[in-house]
Formats: C-alpha cells, structure tokens, sequence
C-alpha cells in the first residue's frame, strides 16, 4: 500500500465498499485470489486477525483443558461423575454455534467472555472423552506392578497413568485444537476479531481476495498448530516410537 | 524393616546380595472372599526359611496367588497372621511393606514409557537413592540377569523380546535389595526354551544373591525344579509341604500323587545328580558312556539306555575318571530301599 493513502483508517475498519486504491488489473476485476494485493495488505489487514485468533483459540483450548482434565480425572475415581458430565458435554456439543454466540449476547454482551464461553464448550466433551479414555487405557499389569511396588495412587497417577494416557490426552488437545480454529472464524459474528473479521467483511463487500485469503489463513493456522502439538506429542512420548529392532 | 537409604550404608558398589534374606512365615492365614462359603485360603501355617525358595503349587482355585498376594497384602487377609523376620505385616505401612518386597509376575508390568533404567529403578527412587546410585545399581543388575548394561538401559520394554522383559522385571524386583520375592508364575509366558533358560539363569542368580523367594506355578516340573521346599494346596488346604524329593518320594496322599504324576520316579531322578550318589571305583577300561558329577540321574539313565549299558563312568571337568554309577543304585534309588543309596 502507498504511503499516505488516504483511506487507510476506513479500510481497517473493513469497508463497506471495498477501497481498491490504485489497484492492480486483478483488484479491479475483483479476481477470485490477488497475490500480490494479499501480499502487500497481509501486515495490515491480516497479522492483528491472526494474533486475535490465535489468542482466542489458545484460551478457548487451555480453559477447555483445565476443566475437561479436571473433570476426568474426578470420574477416573468416581464412577458415578462420568454419565452426568458426558451428557452435560455432549449437550453443549449439540448447540449450533451461531445461535450459542447469539444466546450468550444478552448476557455477557458482544465480548471475548461470550465468544470464549462458546468456544470452551465445543472443546470439553472430546478433550474430556479423550482424556478418560487415555486414563482407562493404562494396562492393568503396569498398575498391579506399581501398586505392588508400592506407589501410592497419587504416584500411580503421575508417573504411571498420566504419562501413558498422554497419547490419547494428546490426540484430543489436537482434535479440539483444530475444531476451534475453525470455530474461532464464526466468533467474528459477535464481533470478537480473528480470521472470521475479515471473512464476514469479505461477505458483505464481495471482495474475492479477502475471503480466500483469511479462509486459507484459518486452515494454515489449523495446519501449523496440529504440526506443533504432533511435535510436542513427540518430545513428551518418545517412548511411543520405540520398536524392538 | 527399614528399607530407606540408611539400610545399604555401602552403596551399589557393595556385593549384590546386600540386604539379607527374611524369614517368611504364615500363621494360620486365612481369606474368605466376600459373599463366599468357603475360605480361599484356609488356616495356612508354614515357614519359609531365609534365603529359600519357596515353591505354591497347585490346581487353578487352589488359592496359592491369593496366599502368595496375601505377603504384600495386594490381598488382605481375613484372620490369621504373615510375619517377615517375626514382625507382623499389618504392621506395616502398606506402601513401607510393598517397597521392601520384590514383585514378579506373569505380564511382568514393566512401565512401557520408562526405559529400562526407569523402570528398575522405580523403588529406589521412591526410597529417595541420588540418581547416580540408581544408574549405577542398575547397570549391576542388567548384569546380573545377563543383559547389556550400556546398550539396554536406555531401551524402552517395546523393544525387547518376552524373556529379556521378564529379566528386567526381575531386575526390578531386586533393585533395592529387597530381602523377599514374590514371584506369581513368573516364566508362564514364555517358550519353553526360554523358559529354561530364565529357570537356570534365576537359579544361578539366586545362588550368588539368595533371598528369600515365593514362587507360584502350576508346573510341577518348574517346581520341583525351582524349589527347595513345595508347598502343594488344594481347595485353600496345604495337604503337603515339603523338598520336591520328599513329596516325589512319599505324596502325602493320593491328590498329591495324581498331582506329581505317574512319572514321578523318573522325576525324582532330575533332582539327583551323579554326585549325589556313592560312586564306584573308577574302572580299569574307562570305555562306555561318560558324565559328570553334575548330570542329573534322569539323563545318566538315559544314556545307559540308549547305549545299552549298564555302568556310567563319571569323569571330571578334564575327563579324567573319577568314579561309576552302576544301573543299579540308580532302581534302587527309586525303589523302597532308597536311603541306604544317598551320599
């Protein structure tokens, strides 16, 4: 973009009419992907979005964790707990997203605690599911052999269960990872930011480049961070890849 | 007991015996499962001396895994006692009691995200031993049970065979120098080849570092193999405790004659060895089949059967004779008269 141009201020806050400035053949046909126009405007329209996405799925996964982690860990001693909060979960799962973040409104208002609220219930039921599945797992003979060895329960859960439950655990982080990024786009719609701003923009202006751009942009982040938590699997399980020679 | 750090004030640099063997001993122990009649394990009263293994044998249902998980109180009992050098195991903290007792069993349990190193030092980490220690008494008893000490402390369980795990499990099982061993049909998963050679390498093993051992099987061969006294249970009764030769020679009844088997002459022969027996002088014409003092009265038989003769000569480590052992004094062993045969 030219320095001094003097729409700026207006484009940032996604116009209306799209402001083509001087712009190349393919800006002016409104082509389906303008490079060199993504190129340029990436910094500027895109980075802020993607840092908000970002943002917004990390926390969304992080408190989904805290809560579903907690959550199976009280059903993997009270057998009682699992049914109820499965339901609860699975309930939350059901509600479609739009009408969530739209329920959430009159309440908490167009704010990042609605959108987060949404977000958080999509991920506890499969990191919950994932989670006890993991715990359950465990091979018998590895916890008799810790029980007779004479670890406490607290010691047979940390050294023995959770390690090996981590794949699974893991498996799930990635799943609900990848879902809210996903999820994260139609957060836009109560006006939190992320990837979807630029995408319900592009809607409303018919600008081609904009929607492919933050749609490509949402499935590449999906892509880097199931890349990450693959990676992070790794350093924490290398057990996992050892194989009799 | 304490098994903490202050107990092996020498470290792994000392002997692998270390701590000494305990004497084991059930004081008419008893379980009776909830919501069953009839008890699992019945007034069990027995002793087993320290440094002695111990064999539980008999049919599924027999109750010797309940008796043998009564120790560790993976199994606790419904009356009675089990003492460990003379203190009651109720006693005891159950995590105390549990990490001064070593743990062998058929799926062996080793820590599949653990290596090796991990995985035998599991209790000595609990006991609080400084990470050199724990490396070094590893790689001992990596060596010990006959595996590489550099190579495979590093190794995850997925990537050995069936029979190194087990060695591993074992190796675990004396990491602290527990001074008792449980050990739940330890080689049944195993191929036979295996198998024996885990059997002869524990009991080399338990020559140089003898603790005492609680060993359960099914296999009467392994137990008179491995035992130095069979405890034979039925329905949750002892009906005989006793050395396998004593139980091969006179069952108490005829349960336990069925359960020894028809052989059991021939299997009396496998707990004898050639130097067991008086032998003769050593012949003039050495010519005919030879063994040593170490074969066991079993295959020396054999030989003179398949070289249709009736006279061994015994020979030592340089062939050189020593002695013969005539057909003879090997049915007469078996036979009634048997005493007046044995060294």
């Amino acid at each position: 973009m030219l320095a001094g141009a003097p729409a700026a201020p207006i484009a940032q806050q996604g116009p209306v009419i799209p402001h083509f400035e001087r712009a190349s053949d393919c800006i002016r046909e409104n082509g389906q992907f303008c490079f060199s126009w993504f190129v340029d405007n990436f910094d500027r329209v895109f980075v802020p979005r993607l840092v908000e996405h970002i943002w917004l799925t990390g926390l969304a996964v992080g408190i989904g964790f805290v809560i579903a982690f907690t959550a199976a860990l009280v059903a993997h001693s009270l057998d009682w707990f699992e049914t109820p909060f499965a339901i609860l979960a699975a309930f939350l799962y059901t509600i479609p997203s739009l009408a969530f973040f739209q329920l959430l409104v009159p309440i908490t208002g167009l704010t990042v605690t609605s959108a987060e609220i949404a977000l958080v219930s999509y991920t506890i039921l499969i990191l919950f599911r994932n989670t006890l599945t993991g715990l359950r797992g465990v091979p018998e003979d590895a916890r008799l052999a810790a029980r007779a060895m004479g670890l406490t329960k607290g010691q047979i859960l940390r050294r023995v269960e959770l390690p090996l439950a981590l794949p699974a655990i893991m498996a799930g982080v990635r799943i609900a990872t990848v879902t809210t990024i996903s999820l994260a786009t139609v957060a836009a719609f109560i006006g939190v930011g992320g990837l979807g701003q630029p995408i319900f923009n592009a809607i409303q202006s018919g600008f081609k480049t904009q929607f492919v751009a933050a749609g490509l942009l949402a499935v590449a982040l999906a892509l880097v961070a199931d890349a990450l938590l693959v990676l992070l699997q790794r350093m924490l399980a290398p057990w996992m890849r050892a194989r009799r020679a | 007991m304490n098994y903490s750090d202050t107990a092996h004030p020498t470290g792994p640099s000392a002997s692998p015996g270390g701590a000494a063997a305990a004497v084991l001993a059930f004081h008419e122990a008893t379980k009776v499962y909830p919501g069953r009649r009839t008890p699992a394990v019945s007034n069990l009263t027995l002793e087993v001396p320290a440094g002695e293994i111990c064999v539980l044998i008999g049919p599924s249902g027999s109750g010797k895994t309940t008796a043998m998980q009564m120790v560790n109180r993976l199994i606790s009992m419904t009356s009675g006692d089990v003492t460990i050098d003379e203190r009651s195991i109720r006693d005891l903290d159950e995590t105390e009691l549990r990490r001064g007792i070593g743990y062998v069993f058929q799926q062996i349990g080793l820590f599949p995200h653990m290596t090796t190193e991990d995985n035998i030092g599991t209790v000595p980490r609990l006991l609080g031993w400084p990470k050199e220690r724990i490396r070094a008494r590893a790689k001992e008893l990596l060596e010990l049970v006959g595996l590489d000490p550099d190579d495979d402390l590093r190794r995850y369980p997925a990537e050995f065979s069936g029979g190194q795990r087990q060695r591993i499990g074992v190796a675990r099982a004396m990491a602290a120098d527990q001074p008792l061993m449980l050990m739940d049909e330890p080689f049944g998963a195993v191929d036979p080849i295996a198998r024996d050679r885990l059997q002869d390498d524990f009991l080399r093993l338990h020559k140089e570092v003898p603790k005492t051992v609680v060993f359960v099987t099914h296999d009467i061969d392994e137990a008179i193999k491995m035992g130095h006294r069979i405890a034979i249970l039925r329905d949750g009764e002892l009906v005989q405790f006793d050395t396998p030769d004593n139980i091969l020679a006179e069952p108490a009844n005829d349960f336990v004659a069925d359960f020894v088997g028809a052989d059991r002459g021939l299997k009396r022969l496998n707990v004898w060895r050639l130097g067991d027996l008086e032998l003769g002088p050593p012949p003039d014409d050495p010519a005919g089949p030879t063994a040593t003092e170490e074969t066991s009265l079993r295959d020396a038989l054999s030989l003179m059967l398949v070289e249709g003769k009736e006279r061994i000569v015994v020979v030592d480590e340089e062939g050189r004779p020593t002695g013969t052992v005539a057909l003879d004094s090997i049915t007469r062993l078996i036979g009634p008269d048997e005493k007046a045969v044995a060294r």
